[in-house]
């Protein structure tokens, strides 16, 4: 084998207080994809910044086909062959698509570029690679599937050897997955070498030819997908065995707590997001509605949360009509809720962790002396709290938005389970979320369920519904198309029905 | 670091606001020197004086106070000087209908209808924004202009002195009892009951917004209404009482100009800033020096009622137009505001320098109210 496109050896890099890399060794070949497996924090970035330009390594080596190679900058970086395609995409939404691309690109016409030039050389490399983009159409026309495109086009125009992908399958679709992992192993079929990134390990172990897998900016894996599997990589990722399927006690259903009879809601653009949903959800069980995003999941979690006025049907949470309840009458009646987008609609960024902590309940008696707040009692409170839900953070002032996604996600459910719900709607409680915190997540929604909680979570991730749930409701253009009980679901039907032809 | 940074970036807004002024002096011929002497020999120079300036101070203080409320629940406010409007209307007319009221009664229903009347002024922006959607800078602005209009008429008419009425008809109400006068604190200066009462209101105003949940709520909703609605705070319910609160404060310091006035009658001169002296969007303005933090506000409240009492002193004795404070007023509040940006920008650098610039977590709230005391 000829020698790698890239090997970066015994990189270190320190921030003050933190050691960010430490003695990594990674290398890629041509034609093969390499994969950077780790949670938040664990150096990933941090080693795609020092590759890219952005950061310095404080010691180690770079070495780019062989040869030296000192990047000073992301304009040095795709000079040497080297193209990143970032998790929040870097492009202009008012120019097309060939615009795009030609930007920041020296032109045979002096200021003026040769767009049409342009566009006949991106039709060329989409037929090459199977990425089918249309180079006149404005940026903001596309699906983000359609844009990642142009970001792998823009990489491989600039003649890219080496391709970064920084969790490029967070924003898609599972349909949207596949094709891109078809584009991808074309790359490798024409010599491309790519370092993806990522953390869902039924993707790395689908794509992956290598698995380096990091940790506290530590190598702490290295391995092949025929060595390995996702459990293995789990603990690897984590430093300790990962409960990656939480243990379920069987018990048996108890009485209806939440009914939805011909529910019918609109969604924020005025069409109908959900089309007349039924649905009961029995005490002790957890409920998962699978679907791909946009299909009346968010609207539907927020009708049941008194968030979004349902245009017809009843909603009713043991015997309590919600119809056409607020959220406080919702709460009230027994209901938690933990939002899919969990800064916006879960957390009070600027609040700090106590504040947040007592964002529903802060007029409690408990916590009063005459009126005001008794902070004592509020500190031992949330305390016990933090300790309880195993939240990472620095003290209980700390401001909410600076803590990591798992531990504000920690902090929004021992805040929404600590009232002792009836009925618990929790929206993508993982998402974003490591691996640990995951973990934990769903622990805390198995305890809820043997409390007898009746819990509706809805997930994209297939994944995490057929590991938690004991009947699966798939979700369609705001129809429950599949309604199936745990045992007798499989990946590919569900899959089948989350794209309509179920 | 960062911290001392932010608290002296204000300060410095402030002094680079002195050398335009001083720049101004320079260019009407005098020296900058003794026109600072001026101002401070016209703010402290004398007991007299001292309780001048704490007087001026009182209606800042108070707006000031209210706009903290207003401003931390998001709600931008411009509306203080139809609020102080509608506080000292209502004030009056409690006073003439009941002039024989013994004091001890009549001082705090006096009070309380300016109370009222800034909260009802306040309270319909507030409902406005909160139910229909409408722009609350505008509704404000707008309410302001109402306000002066509703005072003219009022003045001018049912309410104006009988003695004026076949006389030069200048707009103002008859000398009001001396059973609602604010009782003087210190024989022989302005100092009256109103300095105490700012005060008081301002510590008030700190405990609502940091140890109630009044106050809670009102800073959720301000921070993050998504989330407050989510977790079943009434977002709607929550805006219009701040712009209840914040205006019933404004109503109160109109309570002040009446009640403490020498004249112990409520005047106007037909313009927009005849009864009130700006005292509106001066508080405003204390209150953003003050971090729209109430406690801050104190002092910021008094530095601005210096300011307008040095200007007194500075045109009587350098023949300098007392405007000149009124543009030192302005240049400050844009220094101010623009110190935001300059904060960010020291903020970012001091960050770099250190090599932190992506992987750090956002920098905590630099406003006074991130204080260790502050837990919940």
């Amino acid at each position: 084998m000829s020698a790698p496109v890239l090997q970066m050896r015994n990189i270190t890099k320190t921030f003050p207080g933190v050691l960010a890399n430490d003695d990594v060794s990674f290398d890629v070949h041509a034609g093969e994809v390499h994969t950077l497996l780790g949670e938040n924090g664990a150096g990933k970035s941090t080693l795609m910044k020092i590759l890219f330009g952005l950061y310095q390594q404080d010691s180690g080596q770079i070495l780019l086909r062989g040869e030296t190679a000192d990047i000073t900058s992301p304009t040095d970086a795709i000079e040497k062959r080297v193209g990143m395609v970032h998790q929040h995409f870097m492009l202009v939404p008012t120019l097309t698509v060939a615009e795009n691309v030609a930007l920041g690109l020296p032109s045979d016409r002096g200021l003026r570029t040769d767009l049409d030039a342009v566009s006949k050389r991106i039709l060329s490399i989409s037929e090459q690679y199977g990425l089918q983009v249309d180079p006149d159409v404005e940026i903001w026309k596309l699906s983000v599937g359609e844009r990642q495109r142009v970001e792998i086009i823009k990489a491989l125009y600039r003649d890219a050897e080496l391709l970064v992908l920084d969790e490029p399958t967070a924003v898609l679709t599972p349909q949207e997955v596949d094709d891109l992992f078809v584009i991808l192993r074309q790359m490798t079929a024409n010599n491309t070498g790519i370092i993806f990134i990522s953390h869902k390990l039924h993707e790395v172990m689908e794509l992956s030819d290598r698995i380096t897998v990091l940790r506290n900016g530590r190598v702490t894996g290295d391995t092949t997908p025929a060595e390995t599997s996702r459990q293995q990589l789990a603990d690897m990722m984590v430093g300790r065995e990962v409960k990656l399927a939480p243990d379920k006690p069987v018990q048996d259903l108890g009485l209806v707590r939440l009914k939805l009879r011909g529910v019918t809601v609109k969604g924020d653009r005025g069409t109908i997001a959900v089309d007349n949903v039924d649905l009961d959800v029995h005490a002790g069980e957890i409920l998962g509605i699978a679907g791909v995003s946009g299909n009346g999941q968010r609207e539907l979690a927020e009708t049941i949360a008194g968030l979004r006025p349902a245009e017809g049907g009843s909603v009713q949470l043991d015997s309590t009509d919600l119809s056409k309840a607020n959220p406080k009458q919702s709460r009230a009646a027994g209901l938690s809720y933990v939002p899919e987008e969990r800064m916006k609609d879960g957390a009070v960024g600027e609040f700090d962790v106590s504040e947040n902590l007592l964002l529903i309940n802060h007029g409690d008696k408990r916590f009063l002396r005459r009126g005001l707040f008794n902070f004592d009692a509020i500190r031992t409170h949330c305390q016990k709290m933090v300790d309880d839900f195993a939240v990472k953070t620095p003290s209980l002032t700390t401001p909410t938005s600076s803590l990591s996604g798992g531990n504000i996600q920690k902090v929004i459910m021992a805040r929404e389970l600590e009232s002792s719900p009836a009925v618990l709607v929790a929206a993508q409680p993982t998402r974003g979320v490591d691996i640990g915190a995951a973990e934990y997540i769903h622990s805390q929604l198995v305890v809820q369920r043997s409390n007898g909680v009746a819990i509706v979570m809805i997930s994209e991730d297939l994944d995490e519904v057929l590991g938690l749930a004991d009947r699966i409701a798939v979700m369609f253009e705001g129809r429950i198309v599949k309604i199936v009980d745990r045992e007798n679901a499989t990946k590919k039907d569900l899959g089948l029905a989350m794209a309509g032809a179920g | 670091m960062k911290r001392l940074v932010g608290a002296s970036v204000p300060l410095l807004a402030a002094l680079v606001a002195f050398l335009f002024g001083a720049v101004m002096i320079l260019a009407l011929g005098e020296n900058p020197l003794s026109g600072l002497a001026a101002i401070i020999d016209g703010a402290f120079g004398t007991g007299d004086r001292l309780a001048a300036t704490a007087v001026r101070a009182v209606p800042l203080l108070l707006v000031g106070a209210g706009i903290t409320i207003a401003f931390r629940a998001n709600v931008i406010n411009i509306g203080g000087e139809g609020q102080i409007i509608a506080g000292a209307l209502l004030s009056t007319v409690v006073a003439l209908v009941i002039p024989d009221t013994p004091k001890v009664l009549l001082i705090p229903l006096v009070i309380l209808g300016g109370l009222i009347g800034g909260a009802i002024w306040g309270a319909i922006p507030g409902a406005l924004k909160a139910y229909a959607s409408v722009n609350e800078i505008l509704s404000t602005i707008m309410l302001n202009i109402v306000a002066i209009q509703l005072m003219n008429y009022l003045l001018r008419g049912p309410m104006i002195d009988p003695i004026e009425v076949d006389g030069s008809r200048i707009p103002q109400t008859e000398r009001l009892t001396d059973n609602a006068a604010l009782p003087t604190l210190i024989e022989g200066t302005r100092l009256h009951l109103g300095v105490p009462i700012a005060i008081v209101a301002a510590i008030i105003v700190y405990v609502i917004l940091w140890r109630t949940p009044l106050g809670f709520k009102l800073r959720a909703v301000g921070h993050n209404p998504d989330a407050a609605r989510a977790a079943g705070i009434s977002v709607e319910r929550n805006i219009v009482k701040a712009m209840a609160m914040s205006g019933a404060l404004s109503g109160l310091a109109g309570v002040t100009l009446v009640f403490g006035s020498e004249s112990l009658r409520m005047v106007t001169d037909g313009g927009s800033a005849g009864f009130t002296g700006s005292a509106g969007f001066n508080g405003i303005v204390a209150a953003l020096f003050g971090a729209l933090h109430p406690l801050w506000t104190i002092p910021s409240s008094f530095l601005f009622g210096s300011l307008l009492t040095g200007a007194t002193e500075l045109q009587r004795e350098l023949q300098i137009p007392n405007a000149l404070a009124i543009a030192l007023n302005g240049l400050i509040v844009l220094f101010v505001v623009s110190s935001d940006k300059v904060r960010d920008w020291l903020a970012r650098r001091l960050d770099s320098s250190t090599g932190q610039k992506v992987d750090e977590p956002p920098a905590p709230d630099s406003t006074p109210e991130a204080t260790p005391e502050s837990v919940a």
